[in-house]
């Protein structure tokens, strides 16, 4: 160090201070360690017949029902609003996009009281819908469904949006100029130019979708059998049958992985 | 088959007259258009001017993609926009190809399906769309390459599959945006002979707009020169490149300029110094060109017949392949253009100083 010229401590050679180095390696303890320890205790001589327990098996097939069909609600309503957003102007856009994208930041737990509110049996589309056609959401499997696209639309919403900013807009001119309608410069240009956008929107929807807790147990309960999934069937094992805990929470981490490594150019691109 | 015009798609217009008729205003950001054009069936007319002048923005007020404030756009018989009357045909309504700087071909299609994009738009069906655009593709020479995504082909490859992409719907109106300014020196000198042909071939009117006087020059049949968003020459190629009106054309095609005020046979430049003309054919004020090939340089005062003879310093030096340009400043700023050789004898560098001498014949003058 003191044989260094001057000046060379700000250098690109020189590396980064001390203090930089320690906190930045303790941050990375605190996001990996736990990870590292729920794999060494996830118990993989069992797993065949912890699998083959009924309520694990029961909520392993309601998450992925559930979270499928959340990602298709999610597709179908969050890429016509995420159009909307990228290419339209109207009054108040910005509050609007942002109460659009809220639930990313907001507890689920608040989502799921908000739900309750809204669908509950009292609530303000509740009450008229059950008043109409018998029909009731709240702690039903649909309500698993309902809780999931609640917190999950706004990540495809937002991955598309910015797919659809990057685009070139000059194509759809050129589109444009050679007869083809909006309907048509969507459906042919837009979309499949989008569906890099679209594929990493629905990987982020959909592993959000699986992952929900706090909006699902407030808004549709904890029902082994019928609204209990996966994230659910964590928390109560741990205490009733540990190991068949860490398994499924292993099998979440695989998942959310796998969905990394699908997304790598788009999140572990460090250039 | 594009000599006559394509029944098979609708909405077209009728005839072969598809003579272009426009007066274009509009205001855009600071640029204020106003430009009124003409193109006959056939004809190529080249738009050419500096950065800014409202090239592009015409293009895109004809094609429909901008809206005009004022004056219309007439295509054969059929008013394609009046803002008067409230008409505006959508760029999908009009027929016109477009060749856009960047190509901006898709991406995800194919070069077959890129040409095939407008006629399955206009509603021919999809067997009978990718026939038409195979002939097509062949016809600009890229038989074999159908399959191939753009981003597979070169910039000249990607040039033609956009001609052939505007000029497959059989467009009543053809703009091209500086076809060749993507592409490099090399590809530049095949991709004029080719569009050439194609231009040549096409029944309706071109508008091609560039900033390279050789590309207008060896294209159009007119040229359109626009500064600051208003026409200041229209002329035929050959006369642009002898006697053109504006500053800025007559540095594009290599001349030395002036302006000034003629008197008797004298032309007092606006900075004072004084060219003597053989032949006075107006008065007050002038435009003037001298070659750069008529410039002579000396390493002492010439003696004879020069009327012109000033003491000038060496500034720069653009060595061509063949001849060097030689920039000079002194009372009147001058570029000479000498041989290789005679940059040797006269031991040319920047800094040095010459006699420089023009002849009286040599100055070419018009009246503004």
């Amino acid at each position: 160090m003191s044989d260094r010229p001057v000046g060379s401590r700000s250098s690109a050679g020189a590396g980064p201070p001390r203090s930089v180095v320690v906190l930045g390696v303790v941050g990375l303890a605190v996001l990996v360690v736990p990870l590292f320890a729920l794999t060494l205790r996830t118990p993989w001589l069992r797993s065949g017949t912890l699998l083959a327990d009924p309520t694990v098996l029961s909520a392993l097939r309601l998450s992925l029902t559930s979270s499928f069909a959340a990602l298709a609600i999610c597709t179908v309503l969050g890429v016509p609003l995420a159009l909307l957003f990228a290419r339209f102007d109207f009054p108040g856009k910005p509050f609007i996009r942002a109460l659009a994208v809220l639930p990313m930041v907001l507890p689920p737990v608040v989502g799921g009281v908000g739900l309750l509110a809204a669908f509950g049996r009292r609530g303000i589309i509740g009450r008229p819908l059950e008043q109409l056609t018998g029909i009731t959401i709240p702690f039903t499997p649909a309500a698993t469904v309902l809780a999931a696209t609640f917190v999950a639309m706004p990540f495809l919403v937002v991955a598309i949006e910015s797919g659809l900013r990057l685009l070139d807009h000059r194509l759809e001119d050129a589109a444009a100029t050679l007869g083809a309608d909006r309907w048509t410069i969507l459906r042919r240009v837009v979309l499949p130019m989008l569906a890099p956008s679209l594929a990493a929107g629905m990987a982020l929807a959909w592993a959000r979708a699986l992952g929900e807790f706090g909006a699902t147990i407030t808004f549709a309960g904890n029902m082994p059998g019928r609204t209990q999934t996966m994230p659910l069937a964590v928390y109560l094992e741990l205490e009733r049958n540990p190991e068949a805990a860490y398994l499924l929470s292993f099998l979440l981490l695989a998942v959310s992985v796998t969905v990394l490594v699908a997304l790598r150019d788009r999140f572990l691109n460090t250039s | 088959m594009s000599t006559q015009p394509d029944h098979a798609i609708a909405g077209r217009v009728d005839g072969t007259d598809r003579r272009l008729e426009a007066r274009v205003c509009l205001q855009l950001g600071s640029l204020e258009l106003d430009v009124r054009i003409d193109a006959a069936p056939g004809e190529v007319v080249a738009v050419v001017g500096p950065n800014a002048a409202g090239k592009t923005t015409l293009l895109r007020a004809l094609a429909g993609l901008v809206p005009l404030s004022g004056g219309h756009i007439r295509i054969g018989s059929q008013v394609v926009e009046d803002p008067a009357a409230r008409l505006r045909l959508s760029p999908q309504q009009r027929h016109v190809g477009v060749v856009f700087q960047q190509h901006l071909l898709f991406p995800h299609l194919s070069a077959l399906e890129n040409v095939a994009f407008g006629l399955r738009a206009r509603g021919v069906s999809a067997a009978d769309a990718r026939t038409r655009a195979g002939t097509w593709l062949e016809r600009v020479g890229l038989a074999g390459r159908e399959r191939a995504r753009p981003a597979a082909l070169s910039g000249g490859q990607s040039q033609r599959v956009a001609l052939a992409r505007a000029l497959a719907t059989d467009p009543d109106l053809l703009l091209l945006d500086e076809p060749m300014a993507a592409l490099d020196v090399d590809a530049r000198r095949a991709v004029r002979r080719e569009l050439k042909r194609h231009l040549s071939d096409f029944a309706g009117p071109t508008l091609l707009i560039t900033h390279e006087p050789l590309e207008a020059i060896s294209l159009a049949d007119r040229v359109v020169v626009l500064e600051a968003g208003r026409v200041v020459q229209d002329d035929t190629p050959a006369t642009i490149a002898r006697r053109p009106r504006s500053n800025w054309a007559a540095r594009l095609v290599g001349l030395n300029h002036y302006h000034g005020r003629l008197e008797a046979h004298t032309i007092i430049l606006d900075n004072g110094a004084r060219l003597t003309i053989a032949e006075p054919v107006a008065t007050g004020e002038v435009m003037a060109v001298v070659h750069p090939r008529a410039v002579a340089l000396h390493p002492e005062r010439p003696t004879g017949s020069p009327r012109n003879v000033w003491q000038a310093t060496v500034d720069a030096l653009d060595i061509h392949h063949d001849h060097v340009r030689v920039h000079l400043e002194g009372p009147i700023p001058i570029v000479a253009q000498v041989s290789a050789a005679s940059l040797a004898d006269l031991d040319l560098t920047e800094g040095r100083t010459v006699w420089v001498a023009v002849k009286a014949t040599e100055i070419d003058h018009w009246p503004l």
